[in-house]
């Protein structure tokens, strides 16, 4: 026996290559979350016999006769553990996904109070670092972790919180995250359900045939799907408001396999572990096609075409003959005059590497067939809307007999603005309930998957040429961009335009042009990531502009100042400018000015704080600055409707589509409700995610969880407070419910502004950057929840650190070659320093309670501050991110001198 | 994560059941193999019900070596040597059990599972334990079926990434420390792309007191641990004329860190190493 929080557990009913992790599962302890399930991140963590154990890694046999505990058994929302009780007063989470496995982790550790540090013996930061190298959080950025395990608190429970605008309100589900009560998307039960497992393309480019005979043959397998046995439809699985935002090249499953990892088939068995090895029995012989790897290749004369066969048109890829997916080439003013007329030139070329989102929930779904008919499907993502519309399509069904369901979804970053597992999950939970079987059917990827199937951020090569006058004003300003968006084009064309956009807009010039290609190569699809293409092109601009201010001779902030938009400037690319997009307030030139008082400030201390080398010298040290600028909400509409409902009873029910990811609009939302109405927040009850439930939502990206929902939320809000006070004003004299909706269509919209600073130490012999000074300057306008936006800043800058720093998705011939986390560095605690976040004062006119978005930005301009840095730490200028301490080094082996 | 092939797994208790039919491999901690899929295995012969997990000092002929159990957790081992520390003798070793054991690119929570053997028997270039076990000059002792058994340093018995000496039917049952391992002074450099990332070198140096020799050793930087042996603690330059000289096709590439660099830091970290064992000696000296 094995006793799980206290109660016995048969074993013998486990699977012989069980690990303790799904059979905890499987015997209903859902709070039991598979991150990697390889032993390297954390989220699986129990306490075995006292010992927080990986509990992936534990072969069932071995917790016979031992006691385990789970998250679930430490505490509950009521009577909380002293750890869990640490991390909802400190908000210690964000999406929530790593919250048991830490909280387990750190009960292992933790004294009587709940803290972890001191009384360990663990005080020192870079100990405690070490402690927690096998807990990886993606959304936190770990400050407000290392608030918990130090008994910090930061936030304010919702029982009996008003919830005021400006207040630090807990999220409401805390208590139930830091229990593990929380269900994700898969925390259901597993008894009757039936399971997919993959087969991936091992050929970068081939015409398939594929034999499933010896995998049907595997008891308990259902039925293997291969392109025989799924719609035909052409489709993309990037989605957007507008389904003609993205190019229709994709098939649930092809008979041509276009990159390594690409999906061949799919087994539906009783058992995760049948399908797991029928999956391995299907045959696939591959007739081999030319591939192409490298875009600049790829769009050359004689390359192999990967959809050469679509319609331009009807699939809405711009030159398939060019292996082109979208492309803008315009000017404005002349460029060649600007250049001339230019006193200053600088001119450059900058690359970036694949990243992987790294949610720690990977895709999941799980769907099934009501009695009436209805295709459910419960499924991991950040549009349910758009997936619910696109699943209708491809299975050309009502959309009205489909119903999408998102729970609390573990992370997304733009990785769950796609459509990456529902199809499959649909056609075979329709197809076993057609056989008269309606079981649920559910398709759980690996981590693996995650690094080899699903798309990575968009790879790019930026050229930007800059002229200025004497003075440093802005000339000219040439940006050339190629986009490598892999074997499909899901979100080529859109990271393409907006990469492009906010980025060369920032700066006033009149003579623009941008180049800008998007192309396909034989490898692993690119997608929409945080920032959406802004960060690339940023990298180049940024640089480019620093390395023009020390042509020019003044500060890194001046140039920004004299060359940056201000309200009534015109936002310009390389065509007419736009017409929806709104500039108030001097955000921007705030922001400069706290990043650069800061670095002031903080310099002398700095100065005491450089590494010396084993010889005495100090490290080199420098300094660098970024800007990024962003609109508030995706262009060309993003709506959004809520209904809220007021009972007698005093509780207020708010329907709205969105989902909650971790971006916190959870609280937004309950802070705009009960601010409005006074009511407590622990008072307004929220409904969201779900297409049965909810008017339309456009979906969680683009930032627009508080700016297009919240405004939605607010202004059903706001004529429900009306409804209310015609009414009386008291919920308890009520005769009926009291009903308001409220909508937003996402248009004006306005421009936020990030900059950020660094100070940074550099050992010139090993390449490692340190960093002594992080300060991020954030026009959010007006902060709706000072704790949980100071948490997205700081997240967003720990992701744009692992970008800037060390993560890089390495496909060597189109074969990935870093498909586990330990091999793909996502940042853990020792590698992310802390940053000081400090807030403009604007007031947004367009936004709710005078709020700007602020999810994506604050990556964006991170790695170009690091890169102005370590450029001037230097004097030599990185062209390439990572800045690995490899490359590093070999920059420095590359300057003047280097050879140090 | 599950092994969906897995038939069975059989747990001996004696030798003689322990050793493997067709399918099967051994299981030691089992953080490696449940790490990842093992679509061609059968079944598992779990090592840990033979006993194998003990530390033990005095096995050698003058009682005073070190004797390690192929399924000694490295937890196990860093709690069987801490107590070393408040012993001036053996201080050195435990701070370099120690140092290897902070090497480890897992988790606490999986060196509570993951073995010494285990470690070493993946033929990581960065095994943690391995750079233990060379640096220690560690001799490994394999079983075979029979009563064949034969002596191995384990500094020849990882000879590349994922390849070691040992053939598929023999198994490690422990390591063997030398009494004037127990006693000698270390020094050890470890360098990575990220703080505390997988290594991409790790170079331990070692002074035996009464002989005068030095032994520099490279690990996680070179495809297979690389020993530098001195009959005195050698110059700088001496030193670096050793480290230029490991063979070029040596220095590992993968995703860790690139061949050029890592041949770079060795080099760097051989120097920090040496200083420090100079250091000691003036100490003494003092």
């Amino acid at each position: 026996m094995i006793e799980v929080n206290g109660a016995p557990v048969d074993p013998s009913t486990a699977h012989p290559g069980q690990c303790l992790r799904t059979f905890l599962r499987d015997t209903g302890h859902l709070d039991v979350r598979k991150g990697c399930d390889a032993g390297d991140c954390g989220a699986c963590s129990v306490l075995v016999d006292g010992t927080p154990l990986h509990s992936c890694l534990v072969p069932v046999h071995r917790a016979d006769g031992r006691s385990v505990t789970t998250a679930a058994g430490l505490g509950t929302p009521e009577e909380p553990h002293p750890v869990q009780q640490r991390f909802a007063d400190a908000a210690g989470f964000q999406c929530g996904f790593c919250t048991a496995g830490y909280v387990v982790t750190a009960a292992a550790l933790a004294g009587p109070d709940g803290t972890v540090g001191a009384t360990a013996g663990t005080a020192d930061g870079d100990a405690l670092a070490r402690r927690f190298k096998g807990n990886l959080c993606r959304c936190t950025g770990y400050r407000s972790i290392r608030d918990a395990l130090a008994g910090r608190t930061n936030v304010t429970p919702a029982c009996g919180a008003t919830g005021a605008i400006g207040s630090s309100l807990a999220a409401p589900a805390a208590p139930r995250v830091v229990t593990g009560r929380e269900p994700f998307t898969l925390d259901l039960p597993t008894t009757g359900v039936l399971h997919v497992a993959l087969v991936q393309s091992t050929a970068p480019h081939a015409r398939i045939t594929v034999d499933t005979r010896a995998a049907e043959a595997v008891p308990g397998v259902r039925f293997v799907l291969t392109h025989r046995d799924v719609p035909a439809t052409l489709f993309s699985t990037g989605r957007h408001q507008s389904r003609l935002d993205d190019p229709d090249d994709t098939r649930v499953l092809d008979d041509v396999v276009r990159f390594v990892g690409q999906r061949v088939a799919a087994v539906v068995a009783e058992t995760p572990q049948a399908a797991e090895e029928a999956a391995r029995l299907v045959v696939v012989a591959y007739d081999a096609l030319p591939a192409v790897h490298d875009p600049e290749a790829a769009r050359a004369p004689g390359a192999p075409l990967l959809h050469g066969d679509k319609d331009p048109v009807a699939c809405r890829i711009s030159e398939p003959s060019r292996n082109v997916v979208a492309q803008t080439h315009g000017e404005v003013g002349d460029v060649v005059a600007g250049l001339a007329a230019a006193v200053h030139r600088t001119r450059g070329t900058w690359s970036t590497a694949r990243v992987d989102h790294a949610a720690l929930e990977t895709h999941g779904a799980r769907a099934w067939v009501e009695p009436d008919g209805t295709l459910v499907v419960r499924t991991s993502t950040q549009v349910p809307f758009l997936v619910r519309d696109e699943l209708a399509r491809l299975l050309d069904r009502d959309p009205a007999t489909v119903r999408v369901v998102a729970a609390r979804v573990g992370g997304g970053f733009g990785g769950k603005q796609e459509l990456l597992v529902e199809d499959l999950v649909a056609v075979a939970a329709l197809r076993t309930a057609a056989a008269g079987d309606p079981r649920p059917v559910q398709l759980e990827l690996t981590r693996a998957q995650q690094f080899t199937m699903v798309p990575c951020r968009h790879p790019m090569r930026v050229t930007v040429e800059l002229g200025a006058d004497a003075d440093g004003v802005l000339t000219a300003m040439a940006v050339d961009v190629l986009s490598d968006t892999g074997a499909y084009g899901n979100h080529g064309p859109g990271v393409l335009f907006h990469g492009c956009h906010e980025s060369v807009a920032l700066y006033r010039c009149a003579n623009k042009r941008v180049d800008a290609e998007a192309v396909y190569t034989n490898s692993l699809p690119s997608g929409a990531f945080r920032g959406y293409g802004l960060g690339q092109v940023v990298l180049g601009i940024e640089s480019a502009l620093d390395e023009l201010a020390r042509e020019v001779g003044i500060s890194p902030f001046e140039i920004r100042r004299r060359n940056a938009v201000v309200p009534g400037d015109a936002f310009v690319v390389n065509g007419p400018p736009d017409t929806d997009l709104e500039h108030t307030g001097d955000g921007f030139a705030q922001c400069l000015d706290l990043v650069e008082s800061h670095l002031a400030a903080t310099a002398h201390t700095d100065a005491t704080r450089v590494p010396l080398r084993p010889d005495g010298t100090p490290w080199l040290v420098g300094e660098g600055v970024a800007a990024a600028m962003i609109a508030t909400i995706p262009p060309r509409g993003h709506h959004s409707n809520a209904t809220l409902t007021l009972t007698p009873d005093g509780v207020v029910t708010l329907d709205v589509g969105t989902a909650e990811f971790g971006n916190g609009t959870a609280t937004v939302h309950t802070q705009l409700v009960a601010s409005t109405l006074g009511v407590p927040a622990h008072r307004v009850r929220l409904r969201t995610g779900d297409t049965a439930t909810a008017g339309f939502d456009t979906g969680a990206y683009g930032s627009t969880g508080s700016v297009v929902a919240g405004t939605a939320v607010a202004r059903a809000a706001t004529s429900l407070r009306a409804l209310l006070d015609a009414a009386g004003g008291d919920p308890a004299r009520l005769d009926r419910p009291l009903v308001a909706h409220g909508s937003c269509d996402g248009s004006p919209r306005s421009v936020a502004f990030n900059v950020h600073g660094f100070r940074v130490a550099v050992d010139p012999r090993t390449g490692e950057v340190r960093v002594l000074t992080s300060v991020q300057g954030v026009d959010a306008a007006v902060v709706l929840n000072p704790e949980q936006l100071r948490g997205q800043v700081e997240g967003g800058v720990a992701q744009g650190l692992g970008s800037a720093l060390q993560e890089e998705v390495v496909l060597v011939d189109g074969v990935p070659t870093t498909a586990a986390f330990r091999d793909y560095r996502v940042p853990t605690m020792a590698d992310v320093p802390p940053t000081t976040v400090l807030f403009a004062a604007t007031v947004d006119p367009l936004g709710p309670a005078g709020a700007k978005s602020m999810s994506e930005a604050p990556y964006n301009p991170v790695a170009p501050a690091l890169a102005n840095a370590v450029r001037d730490a230097l004097g030599v200028r990185p062209h390439e991110i990572p800045m690995s301490r490899d490359r590093v080094w070999r920059l420095v082996r590359s300057s003047p001198g280097g050879d140090r | 994560m599950d092994l969906a092939e897995l038939r069975g797994v059989r747990v001996p208790r004696t030798l003689d059941e322990a050793w493997l039919q067709p399918g099967e491999a051994w299981l030691a901690g089992g953080s490696w193999l449940y790490s990842t899929p093992q679509p061609h295995l059968r079944g598992l012969v779990d090592l840990t019900g033979l006993g194998w997990s003990t530390v033990e000092t005095s096995p050698g002929t003058d009682g005073t070596g070190l004797a390690i159990g192929a399924t000694c957790t490295v937890a196990g081992l860093l709690a069987a040597t801490a107590p070393w520390t408040a012993d001036p003798r053996r201080a050195s070793v435990a701070a370099l059990v120690r140092r290897c054991a902070d090497a480890f690119l897992m988790s606490f929570k999986v060196q509570e599972v993951a073995t010494v053997g285990g470690n070493i028997c993946l033929g990581l270039p960065a095994g943690a334990m391995t750079s233990l076990a060379v640096a220690l000059d560690a001799r490994a002792t394999l079983l075979a079926a029979g009563d064949g058994a034969r002596v191995v340093p384990v500094a020849d018995l990882v000879t590349g990434p994922g390849r070691t000496d040992r053939r598929p039917d023999e198994l490690l049952r422990g390591l063997e420390v030398d009494a004037a391992a127990m006693t000698a002074t270390y020094a050890v450099r470890t360098l990575s792309l990220t703080p505390v990332g997988r290594s991409a070198a790790v170079v331990t140096g070692r002074l035996d007191p009464p002989s005068g020799t030095c032994a520099i050793s490279v690990t996680a930087a070179t495809d297979r641990p690389v020993v530098l042996r001195f009959g005195a603690l050698p110059g700088a330059d001496e030193l670096a004329a050793a480290v230029a000289g490991i063979a070029a096709e040596r220095w590992y590439a993968d995703p860790h860190g690139a061949p050029d660099w890592r041949a770079h830091v060795t080099g760097v970290l051989a120097r920090e190493v040496l200083d420090e064992l100079h250091a000691g000696t003036r100490e003494v000296a003092a």
